[in-house]
Order: structure tokens, then C-alpha cells, then sequence
């Protein structure tokens, strides 16, 4: 069954130029698919425009549809229907994702309320619970911090949490890893991996990073100045990728991993 | 320790140098005991004054002492009194103009920060031609349409700085909306109305409370000036413009007429301002993160 399918999606800013062009794929429930592409070249428009986010000044023609509903042109409270129970998003940096000057229990509580309709000590579980989902140590004590007391990966795993806690159909990760150590950013793909995997929860996955793409994801979509490039299985694009701009995509990936890898081995 | 506390995830809160924090209360401390004098004056107003307002039995312009602590004015009223009854005024005139300032300013300001497009740019045209119009004419519009009394020049007071306020608060909420927080918020179906009390104004109340608190030492200063020209609160009820205004022509022969409503006037304004100083420092998120 087709969860998300998008059909000659083209972004457009109000001076005419056009940031997303006749873009097309599908996403299946359950699947795990892709983006790749280099800063600039239109990845994180689509998943905003995927939830009807796009921001002022650009707007969006052609079709997104995401489990039966119209996204393009829909009133904002079709969309706020849409939202959360059909598709969350975990950003990239997670400082910003995060309220400040609100616990980070509370900004949890509020999609759980929102979807569940739990009140008081059930809820407070209920957050301590989606906080143990993500590995958190000690999720009572984190869910009475303030965002600028855990560290930037706890505050990852919070955002991941956020967004699992209303249960999606679509996840969608928006570079999740790359404001994170590297250390870190292989333990949070392996539990987005497991997570994501656990509940059959389909996902978009968007990042420059072909090795994390080809981690989580099954397919892939190749994207340049707003257009797909190649579209296929993971390891085909890695392997033999037919695009010239995936070859030099692919190509660039492996020297720089020959370069770390030499790095290591001294 | 516990092992526990040991792999705390959370980190302990750093504790900022004493002297930093000793000069911040200290500026807080002693805005608090000016503006609180005045406080005290209007607070005991209300319950006891030396002389009725219109009691006329004391020599005309006497001087300090003999019953009278500060003297009388030409009319032999009590100056204490009239000091007293100015302060209440002062402090009634600095509330009223906030509280109106606050209420349609922080409401135009969230609905300006939402809205798109043209209906923002017209909000936004709207404030700066408000803000542009002088509040003594727009005080004598009000006066001409109803009297002059504390409430119409309170009224006049309070919408003007409404379009300041909304100005502010609209500045603020758009940058607060812009952070990917609010998205996920929208994303995660929260509503309108909670965005705004659950994420907006928590975020932007450090720095309205700061410029509510300028706008009152303001709204005191209009409210003097106001009255100066005879738009503000009517006799018997001594508001300290008026008495400036009326001590002007005494002033060499009997000073303090016209220099206790004058001094009073300047200390609240500048324990208002010292207190909107020290709050920023305490409040704003900036510099509490520093220390944090």
C-alpha cells in the first residue's frame, strides 16, 4: 500500500525561482526511503512540504498525497489532522528542535496528550516510558531538565521520542545524525534502525551522507538542484550507480572514507 | 555520592561569580525601596491624609513645619497631602496605561506574528502610524471626546503604548515562530492556542516584562506631563504635573512646592527603571544561560 506518494511536486519561491522541480516518488508503508543529495539541492523543502510546512514565499504545485490525504492546497486544519498521525519529523539540530524554556517532559507530554488523551500521573508515565523507548538513563530525571542540561545527543534521542510519541505512519528524519559525534550518530542510527523497524513505521530519511542513508534506508533517491537524479535499491546506487552525479556522489564518499580509513590505521 | 549522581546525565548547575550576582540584586534592590517609597505614599493615601484634599485653613504658602510638613501651597492647602495623593495618581496612571498597553499589545502582536503576507504588512503600517501619531494629541482627542480626568488621559497613555508593545511583541513571537521547536510542535498537532501560551509568550516574557516595566516609568512621565497642561486628573485631586504646573509661579519665593512632587516624580522613575534593569539581568534567557 502506497503511504506517501508525491507526483511532479515543484517548489516555487514568490520571485519566480524554482527550488524543487517535477519531483515524483513513492513511499510504501513500511519502507524506508532515502533522500541524498548535497546542501542546496531541494531534500529538506520536499519533507516540508511533504507535511505542508513550506515556509512564507514558497509555495507548492503538483501532488503530495500522504496516507489518502491531499497535502497540496489543503486548509491548515486539514493539515493539523494530518500531522502527527500520519507523519512526524525529527530535525537536525536538535537544540533548536527543543522549547528552551520548557522540561523536556512537557514538550513530550504534548503530542501524548494530543493523541492519547491522558491526564496526570498516566501521562507522566506514559513520558517516562517514551523516554526509556529512546535508551535514556534515568527518563524521570531527564524529563525534569531543561533542554540546555542534557547533552546534544540526549536531546537527539528527545526529539526521536517527540516525534515517536505520536506514533506515525511516516517518520521523517531530516539529516537526524549530522549535528551529532560520530560516535554518537552510529548509536542513534542503530536505534532509529531498531525503532523504526519494531513498529513497521515507514520512513523518509533525508541526509548528504550516502554510508548513513545506505545504513537505515533500503531505497534510495539521488537529488541535484531540485531534481531526482537516480532512484533505486541502496546497494545499487552505492555499487554501480549509473548517473554521473552519483558516480562522482559515490566516488567522493569513498575518498573521504579511504582517507579516514588511513587516518585510523596509523 | 552515589553512583548514580556520578553518571548523571544531567549536568549540575554552574554557580556564577558572587560579585556579578551581588551587583545585579543590588541594582534590583534599590529600585525596589525608590519605586516602594512612592508605592508606600499612594498605598497609605488611600486609608489616611494629613489634611482633606480641600482643606484651605493653612496660611497660604507657608513654609515647611508648624503642622504642615512640607508647607501649603497659594491656596493654603497641605503640600504633604497633595504629595500623597500624587503618588497614588502616579502609580494608578503607571498600572492603568501598562495594563492596557500589555493587553491590546501582546493580542495585536501574536496576531501580527501569525499572520502572512498583506495582513501583516498592514498590521505592521497600522502600529508605525500609531506609533508616528504624538500621544498629546492623540490625549487631546480623547480629552475632547470625553473630560479631562485620570481615565481619559490613562486611555490615551495606554493606546499609544500599546503600538509600542505590539511592535515588540510581534518581533519577538516571529523569531520564537521561526525556531524548528514550533514546527515540531505543529507537526506534533498542537494547536494554535497552545503554541502560543505554551511555547510563545514563555519565550518572550523575559523581555516584555523588562519593557512593560520602562513603559510604566514612562506612562508616569506622560501621565506628569499630561496633567501639566491640564489634561489629566482634575482638582481637588493633586497629580504632581499639576503641581509643578501650579508651583511655577511661586517657585523662587516658595521652592518646595514645585521640588517635592519633582524629586518624588524622578525616584520613581528611576526605581521603575533600575527595576526593569535588574529583572533583565534575572529574566532574560541570554544571560541566565550564561550562568547556567
Amino acid at each position: 500500500m502506497t503511504l506517501l506518494d508525491v507526483r511532479g511536486l515543484t517548489v516555487r519561491t514568490t520571485d519566480g525561482r524554482t527550488l524543487v522541480d517535477d519531483l515524483s516518488f513513492s513511499v510504501a508503508s513500511g519502507e524506508r526511503l532515502g533522500l541524498i543529495g548535497e546542501s542546496g539541492s531541494g531534500k529538506s523543502l520536499t519533507t516540508l512540504a511533504v507535511l505542508g510546512l513550506l515556509p512564507d514565499g514558497m509555495s507548492a504545485t503538483g501532488s503530495i498525497e500522504l496516507a489518502g490525504t491531499q497535502i497540496v492546497g489543503a486548509p491548515e486544519k486539514r493539515l493539523t489532522a494530518v500531522r502527527g498521525r500520519d507523519a512526524a519529523v525529527v530535525f537536525q539540530e536538535p537544540l533548536t528542535a527543543l522549547d528552551p524554556l520548557m522540561r523536556v517532559g512537557r514538550q513530550i507530554a504534548e503530542p501524548l496528550r494530543v493523541r492519547t488523551g491522558l491526564k496526570g500521573d498516566d501521562l507522566e508515565r506514559a513520558v517516562a516510558h517514551a523516554l526509556e523507548q529512546v535508551r535514556l538513563p534515568e527518563p524521570e530525571r531527564i524529563a525534569r531538565a531543561f533542554p540546555h542540561e542534557i547533552s546534544g545527543g540526549q536531546r537527539q534521542r528527545v526529539a526521536l521520542a517527540m516525534a515517536l510519541a505520536c506514533d506515525p505512519k511516516l517518520l521523517i528524519a531530516d539529516e537526524p545524525t549530522t549535528a551529532l559525534d560520530v560516535s554518537v550518530q552510529a548509536e542513534m542510527l542503530e536505534l532509529i534502525d531498531t525503532l523504526v523497524r519494531e513498529r513497521e513505521m515507514a520512513v523518509l530519511f533525508v541526509s548528504h551522507d550516502l554510508a548513513v542513508v545506505a545504513k537505515v534506508t533500503d531505497r534510495a533517491l539521488v537529488m541535484k538542484d531540485g531534481r531526482a537524479v537516480e532512484e533505486g535499491a541502496v546497494h545499487t546506487i552505492v555499487g554501480a550507480p549509473r548517473e554521473e552525479y552519483t558516480r562522482t556522489l559515490v566516488a567522493s564518499a569513498r575518498r573521504l572514507e579511504s582517507a579516514l580509513d588511513l587516518r585510523s590505521a596509523r | 555520592m552515589t553512583q548514580a549522581d556520578v553518571l548523571s546525565p544531567v549536568r549540575p548547575k554552574k554557580t556564577s561569580p558572587g560579585t556579578r550576582r551581588n551587583r545585579r540584586s543590588a541594582t534590583l534592590v534599590v529600585g525596589c525601596v525608590l519605586a516602594g517609597l512612592v508605592a508606600l505614599l499612594a498605598l497609605v493615601s488611600l486609608f489616611w491624609l494629613p489634611y482633606p484634599t480641600d482643606d484651605t485653613s493653612g496660611g497660604r504658602l507657608a513654609g515647611p513645619g508648624g503642622g504642615h510638613l512640607l508647607g501649603t501651597d497659594k491656596l493654603g492647602r497641605d503640600l504633604f497631602t497633595q504629595v500623597m495623593t500624587g503618588s497614588r495618581i502616579a502609580v494608578e496612571a503607571g498600572l492603568g496605561s501598562v495594563l492596557i498597553a500589555a493587553t491590546i499589545g501582546v493580542t495585536l502582536g501574536v496576531l501580527a506574528a501569525f499572520a502572512q503576507g498583506w495582513l501583516d504588512d498592514t498590521v505592521s503600517a497600522f502600529l508605525d502610524i500609531l506609533i508616528a501619531f504624538p500621544t498629546l494629541l492623540l490625549a487631546m482627542l480623547i480629552v475632547a471626546a470625553r473630560s479631562a480626568t485620570l481615565g481619559s488621559a490613562v486611555l490615551a497613555i495606554g493606546l499609544a503604548q500599546s503600538a509600542v508593545v505590539a511592535r515588540l511583541v510581534r518581533i519577538l513571537a516571529k523569531r520564537v515562530l521561526a525556531h524548528d521547536y514550533i514546527t515540531a510542535a505543529r507537526t506534533s498537532g498542537t494547536s494554535w492556542s497552545r503554541t502560543v501560551a505554551g511555547h510563545v509568550l514563555p519565550n518572550i516574557w523575559p523581555t516584555l516584562v523588562v519593557n512593560l516595566a520602562l513603559q510604566f516609568g514612562l506612562a508616569v512621565l506622560a501621565e506628569a506631563g499630561l496633567s501639566y497642561l491640564g489634561l489629566g486628573a482634575p482638582p481637588p485631586n493633586a497629580s504632581w504635573g499639576r503641581m509643578l504646573q501650579e508651583a511655577q509661579a511661586t517657585f523662587t519665593t516658595a521652592p518646595v512646592g514645585a521640588l517635592a512632587p519633582g524629586i518624588l516624580l524622578v525616584l520613581l522613575v528611576i526605581g521603575v527603571n533600575l527595576i526593569a534593569d535588574g529583572l533583565r539581568d534575572t529574566l532574560d534567557p541570554a544571560t541566565r544561560r550564561r550562568r547556567a
